[in-house]
C-alpha cells in the first residue's frame, strides 16, 4: 500500500465488492425468510439463493483476508485490531444469550409465581417449573440433566481442553500435535451435535409445550447453531494448518476460533445448568 | 513525499456509482451514512407532516385511524434507525479518524458492510406501506401482542431490525477498535476530544444492547410463526416480559442518540467561546456514569404496566439519579461560556440552543420520572414533547449544528453564513412553537397515537400543526445550504474557526484521501 514506507504501517485495503455482495445477499435472504413464514411457494427458493450468495461473499471475503495475511500485508497493528474486532464480537454474543437467559429468569421468578397467584382465572395452576403454562393441558417430560446433556457436558469440556492442547502444540512448533487436537475438537463438536440432534428427537415435548418448551429449545436451538458454526470454523482453520499456515508467533486467526469455540463452551455450561438442571 | 503523491495517483479508485458501492474510505462512507440520514429524515419528516395535517382539526379528514397509526409508528422508527443514528454514525466516521490521528477506521470492509447494510433495512421497513394490511401499525416499540397479530409487514418490521443491528454491532466494534487501537502517539485516552470519548462509550452501549433487541424480536417472531408462547400468558409466558427486555435495549438506546450529541455540543462550544472545555476529566467521567445509569432505569418506561411498589420507587429514584451526571455536564457547558469571547455563528447558535432546549427535555423527563405524575401523564402528549425536546432540540439539532460546524473542515468551502442563520431561528422557533403546547395537551390528558381528539385541544393542536409545517418546510434551507456548499463557495482555508483546537484541523479542508498517511505527534 502507499503508506508501506511511511511511519503508518497499519493497512488501508483498497475498495471492495464484498461487503455490498454481502448486503445483497441478505437482501434476498431476509425477503426470502419473509416469503417463507408468510407462505409463499417462493420463499424457499428465494433464501436458498441469498444464502448461497452469502456463502460467496463469506469465502471470497475472509479469502482475500487470508491471501493478505499470508502476503504478510497485516502488521501487528491490524493483529491487534483483529483481537480487540473478535472481543467484541464474543461480547456481543453474550447479550444476545443474555436475552434468552432473561426470558427464562423473568417467566420463572416472575410470570409463573403471578399466575399462580391468579387463582381465580387459572384454579389449581401452581407455577411450579418446568411448566407449559396454565392454559395448555398437555402433559410432559421434561428433559433430565443427568443423561445425554451431562454426557455432552464432558464432551464439550474436553474439546476445550483438546483446542488448548491443539493450541500448545502450535506455539512449540509441534505441528503433528496441533493437528491431531483439531481434528479431535472437530470430532468432538460433531458427537456434541449428533448427540444433541438425538436428544431432540427423542424429545417428549415441542417447541410448542409452553414456557418450557420454548425457553429450552431457543436456548439449545441457538446454542448448536452456534456449535455448528465453531466447527465450521474449526475445519476451516484445519485446512488453512495442512496448507501450512500459521507460526508459532502469529496464529492470530487460530485464537480467534478457539476463543469462539469456549464461548460456546461457557454457554453451555450455564445451559446445562439452568436449562436442564435445576 | 513524491513518491507518495505518485502513488495516490496511481492507486486504483472506482469511479460513479462503483466508487460508493465498494468504497473502504472512512470519509467516503461517512458521507454516504450522512446522506442515507437526511435522506430518512426528509422521509420520516414527511409522514410527521401528514400527522400534524390530520390534527390540525378534530375529527378525521386526510387518513383513516389504522394509517395513522402506521405514520406514527413508522415515523418513529424511521427517525431512530435510519436518521439520527446513522447521522451520529456519519459524524463518527468522518470525525474519529480525524480527531485522533488514524489513517481511518480500523476495519475499512466492514465499515462499508455497516452502511450498506442500511438501505437494505430501509427498503423492507419503507416498501411495508405496499404490501397487504399495511405497514406495521402497532407503534415503533412493537409491544407484542399487537405485532403478533399483525400481517406480513411486522415479519418485514423485524427482520429489518435484525439487519440494522447488525449494522450497529459492526459499525460499534469498527468504532470501538478504532479508538482503542489507532490513536496516534502521545494521543493518551485522557487527551482523546470528548466528542470520541462519548462515541467510545456510545458504542459499547451497542455492542451491549442491540443484540438483546435482537432477541427479543426473534421472540416476537418465533411467538407469530414457530408457537412459541414467550408473550402469551396462556402458555405461561407474559407480554409485559416484552417490555422488561425491550427497554433492557431501549433506555440505552436513548443515551445512544444523545450522547455522541453531548459530544458535537462539546466541541463547539469551545471552539466559539474561544475557552478550553471546562471540567474535561468531570465530562469523561459524567458520560460513564450516565452510560452506566441507563443501564439501570429501563422500567421507568412502564411504571402503569404494573409492578411491586418497591420497585417504582427504586426505578423512579434512579432515574432521578441521571440528572447529576447530566448537571455535569450543562453546568460545564455554561461554566465554558463563562467570561469566553464568545461569537454566534450557525454552529454555536444551535449549540446554545440545544444546551436550552435540551434542559427543558431533561427537565419535563424528571417531570415524568415521578411515579404517581406519570401515572397521570403515561401515554399523553407531554411523553411527545418530552421526548422531542430531548431527541429534535438535543440530537437532531446537535447534529444540524455539527454539520454546519465541520462541513467547511469536509468540503473546503464555507457554508452561506446568512442562510445557516435563517434556518436556524426558522428551526428553533418553529420547534418550539410545534413542541411546547404538547406538554399542555399531555397535562390536559390528550392521549397520543390518536388521529381525533375532543373539541378542547383544538387550539393548541392547530398551533402545534402550524409549527410544524414551518420547521419541516424550513429544513428545506438546510438541504439548499448543505447542497450550495458542496458545489462551492469561500474558501476555508485549514482552519475556518480561530478557536478550534483538535487534530482535524491541522489537515487540509477538504483532508487528504487517508487522512493521517504520516501518524502526527500529539504532546
Amino acid at each position: 500500500m502507499i503508506m508501506a514506507n511511511h511511519s503508518s504501517e497499519y493497512y488501508v485495503p483498497p475498495p471492495s465488492r464484498w461487503p455490498i455482495v454481502g448486503s445483497l445477499a441478505l437482501l434476498t435472504l431476509a425477503g426470502g425468510f419473509i416469503l417463507f413464514l408468510d407462505k409463499m411457494a417462493a420463499g424457499p427458493y428465494v433464501m436458498a439463493l441469498g444464502a448461497a450468495i452469502l456463502i460467496y461473499m463469506l469465502v471470497g471475503w475472509f479469502g482475500s483476508v487470508i491471501r493478505e495475511d499470508q502476503a504478510g500485508k497485516l502488521g501487528g497493528r491490524v493483529d491487534m485490531s483483529f483481537r480487540w474486532g473478535m472481543v467484541w464480537f464474543i461480547f456481543s454474543e453474550v447479550m444476545f444469550f443474555g436475552g434468552f437467559f432473561g426470558a427464562l429468569f423473568y417467566a420463572r421468578n416472575f410470570t409463573l409465581p403471578s399466575l399462580a397467584d391468579a387463582q381465580m382465572l387459572w384454579p389449581g395452576f401452581s407455577g411450579a417449573w418446568p411448566s407449559a403454562g396454565p392454559g395448555i393441558r398437555e402433559q410432559f417430560t421434561p428433559m433430565a440433566a443427568w443423561g445425554i446433556p451431562a454426557l455432552n457436558t464432558l464432551i464439550l469440556l474436553s474439546s476445550g481442553a483438546t483446542v488448548t492442547w491443539a493450541h500448545w502444540g502450535l506455539k512449540q512448533g509441534r505441528r503433528r500435535q496441533l493437528k491431531i487436537g483439531l481434528i479431535l475438537t472437530i470430532l468432538l463438536g460433531l458427537t456434541f451435535l449428533v448427540l444433541q440432534a438425538h436428544e431432540y428427537l427423542d424429545a417428549a415435548f415441542t417447541i410448542r409445550t409452553g414456557i418450557y418448551g420454548a425457553t429450552f429449545y431457543m436456548l439449545t436451538g441457538f446454542h448448536g447453531m452456534h456449535v455448528t458454526l465453531g466447527a465450521i470454523m474449526l475445519t476451516v482453520i484445519t485446512f488453512r494448518v495442512f496448507a501450512g499456515h500459521f507460526s508459532p508467533d502469529d496464529h492470530f486467526g487460530f485464537e480467534a476460533v478457539s476463543w469462539y469455540w469456549h464461548f460456546v463452551d461457557v454457554v453451555w455450561l450455564l445451559l446445562f445448568v439452568f436449562v436442564y438442571w435445576l | 513525499m513524491d513518491a507518495i503523491a505518485h502513488h495516490i495517483r496511481h492507486e486504483e479508485h472506482p469511479t460513479g456509482l462503483m466508487r460508493w458501492l465498494t468504497t473502504t474510505n472512512h470519509k467516503d462512507i461517512g458521507t454516504l451514512y450522512l446522506w442515507f440520514s437526511l435522506t430518512m429524515f426528509f422521509f420520516a419528516g414527511a409522514l410527521a407532516m401528514v400527522i400534524r395535517a390530520e390534527l390540525f382539526q378534530p375529527g378525521l379528514q386526510v387518513v383513516q385511524p389504522q394509517i395513522f397509526n402506521q405514520l406514527t409508528t413508522m415515523h418513529g422508527l424511521v427517525m431512530i434507525f435510519g436518521a439520527i443514528m446513522p447521522a451520529l454514525v456519519g459524524f463518527a466516521n468522518w470525525q474519529i479518524p480525524l480527531m485522533i490521528g488514524a489513517p481511518d477506521m480500523a476495519f475499512p470492509r466492514l465499515n462499508n458492510w455497516s452502511f450498506w447494510l442500511l438501505p437494505v433495512a430501509a427498503t423492507l421497513l419503507v416498501s411495508s406501506f405496499f404490501v397487504p394490511g399495511g405497514s406495521m401499525a402497532g407503534g415503533w416499540t412493537m409491544y407484542p401482542p399487537l405485532y403478533i397479530q399483525g400481517g406480513i409487514s411486522y415479519d418485514m418490521t423485524i427482520l429489518a431490525v435484525h439487519i440494522l443491528g447488525l449494522s450497529s454491532i459492526m459499525g460499534a466494534i469498527n468504532i470501538i477498535v478504532t479508538i482503542l487501537n489507532l490513536r496516534a502517539p502521545g494521543m493518551t485516552m485522557m487527551k482523546l476530544p470528548l466528542f470520541v470519548w462519548t462515541w467510545l462509550i456510545t458504542a459499547f452501549l451497542l455492542v451491549a444492547v442491540m443484540p438483546v433487541l435482537a432477541s427479543v424480536v426473534t421472540m416476537l417472531l418465533t411467538d407469530r410463526h414457530f408457537g412459541t408462547h414467550f408473550f402469551n400468558a396462556a402458555g405461561g409466558g407474559d407480554p409485559v416480559m416484552y417490555q422488561h427486555i425491550f427497554w433492557t435495549f431501549g433506555h440505552p438506546e436513548v443515551y445512544i442518540m444523545i450522547l455522541p450529541a453531548f459530544g458535537i455540543i462539546s466541541s463547539i462550544i469551545p471552539t466559539f467561546a474561544r475557552k478550553k472545555l471546562f471540567g474535561y476529566t468531570s465530562m469523561v467521567y459524567a458520560v460513564a456514569a450516565i452510560a452506566l445509569l441507563s443501564f439501570l432505569v429501563w422500567a421507568h418506561h412502564m411504571f402503569t404496566v404494573g409492578m411491586p411498589v418497591a420497585g417504582q420507587l427504586y426505578f423512579m429514584y434512579a432515574t432521578m439519579l441521571i440528572s447529576v451526571p447530566t448537571g455535569v455536564k450543562v453546568f460545564n457547558w455554561v461554566a465554558t461560556l463563562w467570561r469566553g469571547s464568545i461569537s454566534f455563528e450557525t454552529p454555536m447558535l444551535f449549540a446554545l440552543a440545544f444546551v436550552c432546549l435540551f434542559t427543558i427535555g431533561g427537565f419535563s423527563g424528571l417531570v415524568v420520572s415521578l411515579v404517581p405524575v406519570d401515572i397521570q401523564l403515561q401515554d399523553t402528549y407531554y411523553v411527545v414533547a418530552h421526548f422531542h425536546y430531548v431527541l429534535f432540540s438535543g440530537s437532531a439539532m446537535a447534529i444540524m449544528g455539527g454539520v454546519y460546524y465541520w462541513l467547511p473542515k469536509w468540503t473546503g468551502h464555507m457554508y452561506d453564513e446568512f442562510l445557516g442563520q435563517v434556518h436556524f431561528w426558522l428551526t428553533a422557533i418553529a420547534f418550539n412553537i410545534t413542541f411546547f403546547p404538547m406538554h399542555f395537551l399531555g397535562l390536559a390528558g390528550m392521549p397520543r397515537r390518536i388521529p381525533d381528539y375532543a373539541l378542547q385541544f383544538a387550539d393548541f393542536n392547530r398551533l402545534s400543526s402550524l409549527g410544524a409545517f414551518v420547521l419541516g418546510a424550513s429544513q428545506l434551507i438546510f438541504l439548499y445550504v448543505v447542497v450550495k456548499c458542496i458545489r462551492g463557495g469561500a474558501q476555508a482555508g485549514d482552519r475556518p474557526w480561530e478557536g478550534a483546537e483538535s487534530l482535524e484541523w491541522t489537515l487540509t479542508s477538504p483532508p487528504p484521501y487517508h487522512s493521517f498517511t504520516v501518524a502526527p505527534q500529539v504532546k
